[in-house]
């Protein structure tokens, strides 16, 4: 474990493809992100975890500006965030995103939600969109359900044929805002083994979860959040066994015992 | 009894009237009431603001006082020499297409959020997750209003009457003018709008059983 994360830790440093500098953001009179830096190299998983109402989620949703920041820069491959508009849109396409309650489109079957994005934003021809699509839902598990309706599938089905709908669209990195969140306990795995074949095949991620044995296997580096900030970042190990800061230390103390 | 056969041709002309009218000013406003509920919730302020300013305009105004700006200052100022059944279909389908406008923005909040959410983070545009993901889901609660609205643009096309266009009510005046017993003619009117009326809502219930989305 220890060798592995010290190889995939080895990332040229100037490869940077997401870069947050002191991005505040307010809601209301409550400083959900207060003077954050963060920078995500290409190829790599970043895991965020904290308690709830740390911001985390939040931070997830600025990388492709579903929340805008009062202040502060966020750089893409070394472009910043475009206002709202078609640039936005084109540069939203490279960012995959999975959301806590799936967001499966409703009025779609399994497959068109996979082929949509393909052909209405990338204009890629109906053919070779659903043997695309096809083959995503078959390497997350799901290709059996292509002609289903979201609803008639579980909530792992659904979360998979979202990461395939994300995937769909070539992204050059995923962000993952609690996905396993709302899924019962025994689809938990089923969704989480996906994502360890994706981080293991190289794709960038960031990853807002409660999954401990997620970050501790998968990521390359763990962010810790608290109250806005960042309280702590490490590599899993060192931040399992040997956190620094006294707020990540309480926080693994209630979690971890039982 | 007799003053429905007798004039036949005459109540068959406005019957075909006011369904023509209703059909023709119910796509203006169909479209109208779309594309202005799309301004209203834009992310541009200036479309925004156009909608918001279009619905307060046509739906607060009394629809005869819309009529009578069709036929006297509309000819004036912008259009002149523009037929009365335009005049009518203009002034009906502009006042229905702020309801309807307002009866798609209803729909469209019962949209999840979640749902526009996704179609913007795989890249969509604002009018695409508009067309492609919100307004298809929002078609099934927008149906039984919309129902509403048809059948209040049927009975008010009665007003263009007035305005001698040839239609069903129209044909209550042409012959009770003649002295042809009013009961009567009454009765036949109100059975002509029945059958359209009743058509509206049985197709919209037709509709409604058709789309619903399984969440």
């Amino acid at each position: 474990m220890t060798d592995v994360s010290v190889t995939k830790d080895a990332i040229p440093a100037a490869d940077e493809l997401v870069v947050l500098n002191q991005v505040n953001k307010h809601f209301g009179a409550l400083h959900v992100l207060q003077d954050i830096d963060l920078t995500i190299s290409r190829g790599e998983v970043v895991v965020v975890i904290g308690p709830s109402g740390s911001g985390k989620s939040t931070l997830c949703r600025t990388i492709n500006r579903l929340e805008t920041v009062d202040t502060g820069a966020i750089t893409i491959d070394g472009k910043p965030l475009p206002q709202e508009g078609k640039e936005l849109a084109r540069l939203r396409a490279d960012v995959g995103m999975v959301f806590q309650s799936f967001n499966l489109f409703a009025h779609k079957t399994v497959l068109e939600n996979v082929m949509l994005g393909q052909i209405k934003v990338r204009k890629a021809d109906k053919t070779a969109a659903e043997a695309k699509a096809r083959t995503l839902l078959d390497r997350v598990g799901v290709g059996t359900q292509a002609d289903k309706y979201p609803a008639q599938l579980s909530g792992g089905q659904q979360q998979r044929v979202a990461i395939a709908r994300a995937l769909a669209m070539d992204p050059k990195i995923m962000l993952f805002d609690e996905p396993t969140s709302a899924l019962d306990p025994e689809m938990i795995n089923e969704v989480l083994e996906v994502m360890q074949q994706l981080a293991r095949d190289g794709m960038t991620m960031i990853v807002v979860t409660h999954e401990m044995g997620f970050a501790r296997s998968a990521a390359n580096r763990v962010v810790f959040m608290a109250d806005g900030r960042i309280v702590e970042e490490a590599t899993p190990d060192q931040f399992f066994s040997n956190p620094r800061s006294d707020r990540a230390k309480d926080f693994l103390s209630k979690i971890l015992h039982h | 009894m007799n003053v429905l056969l007798d004039h036949l041709a005459e109540f068959r002309e406005g019957f075909i009237g006011t369904v023509l009218l209703t059909l023709a000013s119910g796509l203006l406003a169909m479209v109208l009431g779309v594309i202005i509920a799309g301004f209203r919730v834009s992310p541009v302020p200036p479309l925004r603001f156009f909608g918001t300013a279009w619905v307060t305009l046509f739906r607060n105004t009394p629809l005869t006082l819309l009529f009578l700006v069709a036929w006297f200052v509309v000819p004036v100022i912008f259009m002149p020499g523009l037929s009365p059944w335009a005049k009518a279909l203009m002034a009906l389908g502009f006042y229905t297409s702020a309801f309807v406008c307002e009866a798609v923005r209803s729909g469209i909040s019962t949209v999840p959020l979640g749902q526009a959410e996704a179609a913007r983070s795989i890249g969509m545009t604002f009018f695409q997750t508009l067309r492609l993901i919100i307004l298809p889901q929002a078609t099934r609660t927008v149906l039984p209003p919309l129902s509403s609205i048809f059948i209040a643009l049927t009975k008010n096309s009665a007003i263009a009457g007035a305005f001698s266009v040839t239609e069903l009510f129209g044909v209550q005046k042409l012959l009770s003018d003649q002295g042809f017993a009013i009961a009567w003619i009454f009765l036949w009117v109100a059975l002509g709008y029945l059958v359209i009326t009743f058509t509206i809502s049985g197709l919209f219930r037709l509709l409604e059983r058709r789309m619903g989305v399984a969440r």
